[in-house]
């Protein structure tokens, strides 16, 4: 019986474009990127990090977008909250921890950015900035690049929905979807920028309705469910590689945390919200419609939950021992050699 | 009342805000939050939305507007959450505040103050640790205030509000917990263009302003025990420039050591050394030193090099020993 729904469930999959196995490693990406985090917060309050900042809450989002974009050819413009998507992209444990703890190997900047200013010249991840919303032009650059010398590839950019009011996000916007660019522009909509609601951000609801201002669809996703997630991105990275133009989805998440380890959310959310929030925990959901399906049961969660274990464990041992960068450096890399 | 330099920017607010209907602040996070350093805690509270508003995160929008909220009347204080935040606001402040008084021929003026918090040495990197002031010095008909004392706050944020031009009003993030002083209850203005003596010395002087100021104090207390005497000069404002201060210092110990946490390299130090050598220099009993910020884009993050980056107290007393030496 349970064989028979699996299959089915396997079936459904494949329409979808999805094995069975590869829902298992969507899965297992988004249990990843959460223990990872998890480990983050406990050596911020040991006091081995001095930074945090999270994607809780936004791991469906981040691990159904990035299956849709292919490693060997795409080129991804993440923000801070996106330790979902690279690692999907290829981005070990080991390389995450590091960046944690700012040593010498820290493949995104050597222990030069804050953590989570993810960028991996190897996995294709451009490196990405503080100041927000800089990056949707990159990748608006990037596809113009790909698109003059004759290339399959897709760029995605993505950002938070407090970043749409940026002026860079309307430029990109505007210049990628004038030149037609293969470009993805993925919104993680979490509906708040550090403490500022959406009510306040915009006078809209839907971020996805700025799209047809630049005659780009724009789509509303539901971002706790990482096939719908993919699906839509699939859509949208297929249309790029078509010639059609940009897309703007906009992917509902749920912040799970505060905005970083400077700040705390309870000061301006209230307690019901947060509630309300964690009941819709993206990842027990997921594990749960999969254990539906048939494909998933409590072993394998068990042994998941080990492996997960073991490889946080020999991520965080491995940067404690790696490294820090050695001060003589301090005037390396301002211009080339 | 003794007070952290945090304090006496809020309390400075509140104190303006309750004598002058006309101020209005806005900026990320800066309403209910009270913004990410709490600067603006409890403005909103006792002032209303109206007057302490959360905006769209949108810097150019926040400049923009308060340009014609000015010139319509009233006194806006846009914060910049992060001063390195300020860029995409360039266009509005060095294009549009800082000269619609000159090219309107005088007939219209933008009396804003935008507070930004600089600095680094909190863990911030490269986006969360830089001093900006080099950048807006160099602009003609705004002015740039960097007060490091809470004192100095009060009557500096003071006349900023009361001036009738904009001002970049820069608040050290490192000096904001870590810096205290007494701040007296009444309101009182400090001019804009004066720097002040805080230490008197007669072997060297040293030029500083912003929280660089308070680690060169460190310097100078430690050289006392040394039989060294230096002179600290915090110029408060660097535009507008008390110049007559800077010549007075120079001439009065005839060794000057400028030192700022901007990198070096077309910092304002090269300003105040230029003014020094153009007219003082056979005042002088050795080359004017400036000790600054490597010339590196930005403060990295892994403490080694965030170290290594900091102008610190250390360096400071290292530089200026081996000054006094010459
Ligand atoms: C240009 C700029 N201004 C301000 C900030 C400070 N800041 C960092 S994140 C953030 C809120 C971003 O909100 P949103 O885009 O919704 O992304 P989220 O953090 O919610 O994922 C702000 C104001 C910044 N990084 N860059
Ligand atoms: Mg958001």
């Amino acid at each position: 019986m349970a064989k028979a729904k699996g299959k089915a469930a396997a079936q459904k999959h494949r329409d979808g474009g999805l094995a069975t196995e590869q829902l298992h490693e969507m899965y297992y990406h988004m249990a990843m990127a959460r223990a990872l985090d998890e480990r983050c917060w406990v050596m911020n309050r040991g006091g081995q990090a001095p930074f945090v900042i999270s994607g809780q809450g936004h791991e469906a989002a981040q691990v159904g977008a990035a299956m849709a974009f292919d490693p060997s050819q795409d080129f991804l413009c993440p923000y801070y909250r996106d330790l979902g998507v690279v690692l999907a992209f290829g981005v070990t444990a080991r390389e995450v921890m590091c960046g944690l703890l700012a040593r010498a190997n820290d493949p995104s900047s050597g222990g030069r950015q804050m953590p989570s200013h993810w960028g991996h010249a190897g996995r294709r991840i451009i490196t990405g900035s503080s100041p927000v919303a800089t990056q949707i032009l990159h990748a608006a650059g990037v596809a113009l690049a790909a698109r003059i010398r004759g290339e399959d590839t897709v760029a995605a950019a993505f950002f938070g929905e407090g970043s749409s009011n940026q002026g860079d996000f309307h430029e990109g916007l505007n210049f990628a979807s004038v030149h037609r660019l293969p470009v993805v522009f993925v919104c993680e909509n979490n509906g708040y920028a550090i403490s500022v609601p959406l009510s306040k951000q915009m006078a809209i609801s839907s971020v996805a309705a700025r799209a047809a201002g630049y005659g780009i669809p724009g789509v509303e996703v539901d971002g706790l469910d990482p096939l719908a997630v993919y699906q839509a991105t699939q859509a949208a990275v297929a249309r790029a590689r078509r010639g059609e133009g940009p897309t703007l989805l906009d992917v509902k998440v749920v912040r799970l945390t505060s905005h970083s380890s400077d700040d705390d959310q309870r000061s301006y959310r209230t307690a019901e919200d947060l509630a309300a929030e964690r009941a819709q925990d993206p990842i027990p959901r997921f594990r749960a419609w999969m254990e539906s399906q048939g494909i998933w049961d409590a072993q394998q969660e068990k042994s998941l939950a080990a492996r997960i274990k073991g490889e946080v464990e020999d991520a965080t041992e491995f940067a404690l021992a790696s490294p820090v960068p050695d001060a003589a450096t301090l005037l390396d890399h301002v211009y080339a050699p | 009342m003794a007070m952290t330099y945090l304090e006496a920017v809020r309390e400075t607010l509140r104190q303006e805000m309750r004598r002058d209907a006309r101020i209005i602040i806005y900026g990320e996070d800066v309403g209910v939050r009270g913004g990410v350093f709490r600067a603006t805690e409890g403005l909103q509270e006792e002032f209303g939305e109206d007057r302490v508003m959360d905006s769209p995160l949108a810097e150019s929008a926040i400049i923009g507007t308060a340009i014609g909220a000015a010139i319509n009347g009233l006194r806006p204080v846009p914060e910049i959450q992060f001063a390195d935040f300020i860029f995409p606001a360039v266009n509005q402040i060095v294009q549009e505040a800082a000269r619609i008084r000159y090219r309107s021929n005088g007939t219209f003026g933008v009396p804003m103050v935008i507070r930004a918090p600089y600095g680094g040495g909190i863990h911030g990197a490269l986006y969360h640790s830089q001093c900006i002031e080099a950048f807006f010095a160099h602009v003609p008909g705004l002015k740039v205030v960097m007060p490091a004392t809470p004192y100095d706050v009060k009557g500096l944020l003071a006349s900023s509000i009361e001036d009738e031009d904009p001002v970049l009003f820069l608040e050290h993030k490192g000096a904001y917990r870590s810096i205290r002083g007494e701040v007296p209850d009444e309101r009182y203005l400090i001019p804009l263009g004066e720097a002040e003596v805080k230490r008197e010395g007669t072997d060297l002087s040293i030029i500083s302003w912003g929280m660089t100021v308070n680690s060169s104090l460190k310097a100078a207390e430690n050289l006392a025990k040394e039989g060294v005497s230096v002179e600290v000069l915090d110029l408060r404002t660097i535009r507008p420039l008390d110049t007559e201060a800077i010549l007075t210092t120079a001439r009065k110990t005839g060794k000057v050591l400028v030192v700022h946490e901007d990198n070096l390299t077309g910092g304002f130090g090269g300003e105040v050394s230029a003014l020094i050598a153009e007219h003082a220099l056979f005042d002088l009993d050795a080359p004017i030193r400036r000790l600054a910020g490597p010339d590196v884009p930005a403060m990295p993050y892994a403490p080694s090099l965030e170290h290594a980056f900091l102008v610190t107290p250390e360096k400071i007393e290292a530089a200026a020993r081996e000054l006094a030496e010459f």
